[in-house]
């Protein structure tokens, strides 16, 4: 279970996150939306530990093992690093600075690069790859990393469809295996297809609970949300 | 074809203080050329600057103190470097300047400062050496110092290899894993610290980034496979050595821009070979 209790994040002498008092279980598939600068990757910042709330506080109840998926334009596409190399970082948990790889932990790279679409492509270079394999490869890591806690900043912009579908069909594979998944997520008709829980963010929780019963035209309005209505 | 063959090895057949900096150079650029990859992979390649000019203050002043003793000169150094560093970070934080704006000042105030206090004392220690280098300089506790550095360097970077470069690709990952990155970090600008103290006496302090920065930026343009531009970084920078250390001696030119521009004389070619590959 995250709590989050009376939590602000200011930057810049404006608040992101205004007095956020949430609880989320575990086990569940979470969609965040809401407006830009509405505080969604300052929200998952702030659970990852990137981020320090500036005040009140945020907890859970186990100990956090979680994987954080950045926003793909933070990353340097043109670093020189294979698509294995990538993937294998997902292992550092396990193997940390000085072990090396072992054969069953390279079988699990392999199957992990199949299972997102990528066999064929372990030695290519980073700029090679597209903006949808990119993703595919980012997931890749995530699954070798094997988290408890998934945490996605705007997985699909700049992803072409079928990866999507594939993704989220992983999403919703890793789910029912027990994950806790929340992912920041702009098309609200993929919100209503994938994902079981919605959380509204504008800066404070505009609403949260059960897709069909949080997107509702009146919240979304609450939330100044123009993109996506559709 | 003898003569030519003569003309490429005599001069480290018949003196010693020529195999001296021929090893010297050798030992040095086998952990420079590595950090000076990493340096511009994480787009530092200005705080290489500011710590390799911020220290030649240091070495000034402990000249001025102690004389000619190496290992307080290199101590200087190195402490003049890292406060250069802190400086310009602190001022970066606490005003609108950006960090390479107050990079480039912080070193060029360093570079001004240490030759007036050099040319306080004057006459004593040859400026240009310091700046450019003298094999000359280079006697056997300096050789060993040299030696030492790039062995602990090395086995150092074995070590924090991989959180150094997951930590460039991307540091998000790190911190969300709850490594101690700034650690690594430090431990990491210490070591091209190192270097660079270690590197002056043949180089000279202006000379020392240019063996550490150039050989990488040239291997980076021939190869997009990090253990190659590893690789390639440093058997440009052994080349770059060897072949200005010869010239160096042939035409009685300062060794540290020699080398540096023999280096830069591959960097120049790499850049049309690219250009050429379209």
């Amino acid at each position: 279970m995250l709590l989050f209790s009376h939590l602000s994040h200011i930057y810049q002498q404006t608040y992101a996150l205004k007095d956020l008092n949430l609880h989320l279980p575990q086990h569940t598939l979470t969609a965040i939306i809401g407006p830009n600068g509405a505080g969604k990757s300052t929200f998952l910042k702030i659970i990852a530990g990137l981020l320090k709330p500036t005040q009140g506080h945020f907890s859970c109840q186990s100990k956090l093992n979680l994987a954080y998926l950045p926003q793909q334009s933070s990353l340097d596409k043109t670093f020189p690093l294979t698509v294995k190399d990538v993937v294998a970082m997902g292992l550092w948990p396990q193997i940390g600075m000085i072990q090396s790889v072992t054969s069953s932990q390279n079988r699990a790279l392999e199957q992990a690069i199949q299972t997102v679409g990528l066999k064929g492509l372990e030695h290519h270079n980073l700029h090679t790859l597209s903006g949808g394999q990119f993703q595919r490869l980012l997931f890749a890591r995530m699954m070798v990393q094997d988290a408890d806690i998934l945490l996605l900043d705007e997985p699909f912009a700049a992803v072409d469809e079928p990866t999507t579908t594939d993704l989220l069909g992983l999403l919703k594979q890793w789910h029912h295996q027990g994950k806790t998944i929340l992912a920041v997520m702009h098309n609200v008709n993929l919100v209503r297809q994938y994902f079981p829980h919605t959380l509204i963010l504008a800066k404070e929780v505009v609403a949260y609970g059960p897709t069909a019963s949080v997107l509702t035209r009146d919240s979304l309005l609450r939330a100044h949300l123009r993109e996506g209505l559709g | 074809m003898n003569n030519i063959f003569l003309w490429c090895f005599s001069p480290f057949v018949e003196y010693l203080f020529m195999r001296r900096a021929l090893v010297a150079c050798m030992a040095i650029v086998l952990s420079s050329a590595p950090l000076g990859v990493i340096l511009i992979q994480r787009r530092l390649s200005l705080m290489g600057e500011a710590l390799s000019h911020g220290t030649l203050p240091g070495i000034a002043i402990a000249y001025l103190v102690v004389g000619m003793w190496l290992p307080a000169l290199t101590l200087g150094g190195a402490l003049a470097g890292l406060c250069v560093v802190m400086f310009s970070h602190f001022i970066a934080k606490r005003t609108i300047l950006e960090e390479d704006a107050s990079f480039s000042s912080f070193y060029m105030i360093a570079l001004a400062l240490g030759v007036l206090i050099l040319s306080l004392k004057e006459g004593s220690i040859r400026l240009v050496h310091l700046l450019f280098g003298s094999v000359l300089a280079v006697d056997a506790p300096s050789l060993l110092f040299m030696a030492l550095v790039s062995t602990v360097t090395i086995l150092i970077l074995m070590v924090i290899y991989r959180p150094l470069i997951y930590e460039c690709f991307d540091p998000q990952f790190m911190q969300s894993l709850r490594l101690p990155s700034g650690v690594y970090n430090f431990i990491f600008l210490s070591l091209v610290v190192a270097n660079l103290v270690a590197a002056y006496q043949a180089l000279g302090t202006l000379m020392a980034l240019g063996i550490m920065m150039v050989p990488a930026v040239t291997a980076r343009l021939l190869s997009k496979r990090l253990t190659h531009i590893f690789l390639a970084s440093i058997i440009l920078a052994l080349l770059a050595s060897y072949v200005g250390l010869v010239f160096s001696y042939h035409f009685n030119w300062p060794s540290g821009p020699t080398i540096i521009l023999v280096a830069g004389c591959f960097y120049i070619l790499a850049i049309l070979y690219t250009l050429g590959r379209g």
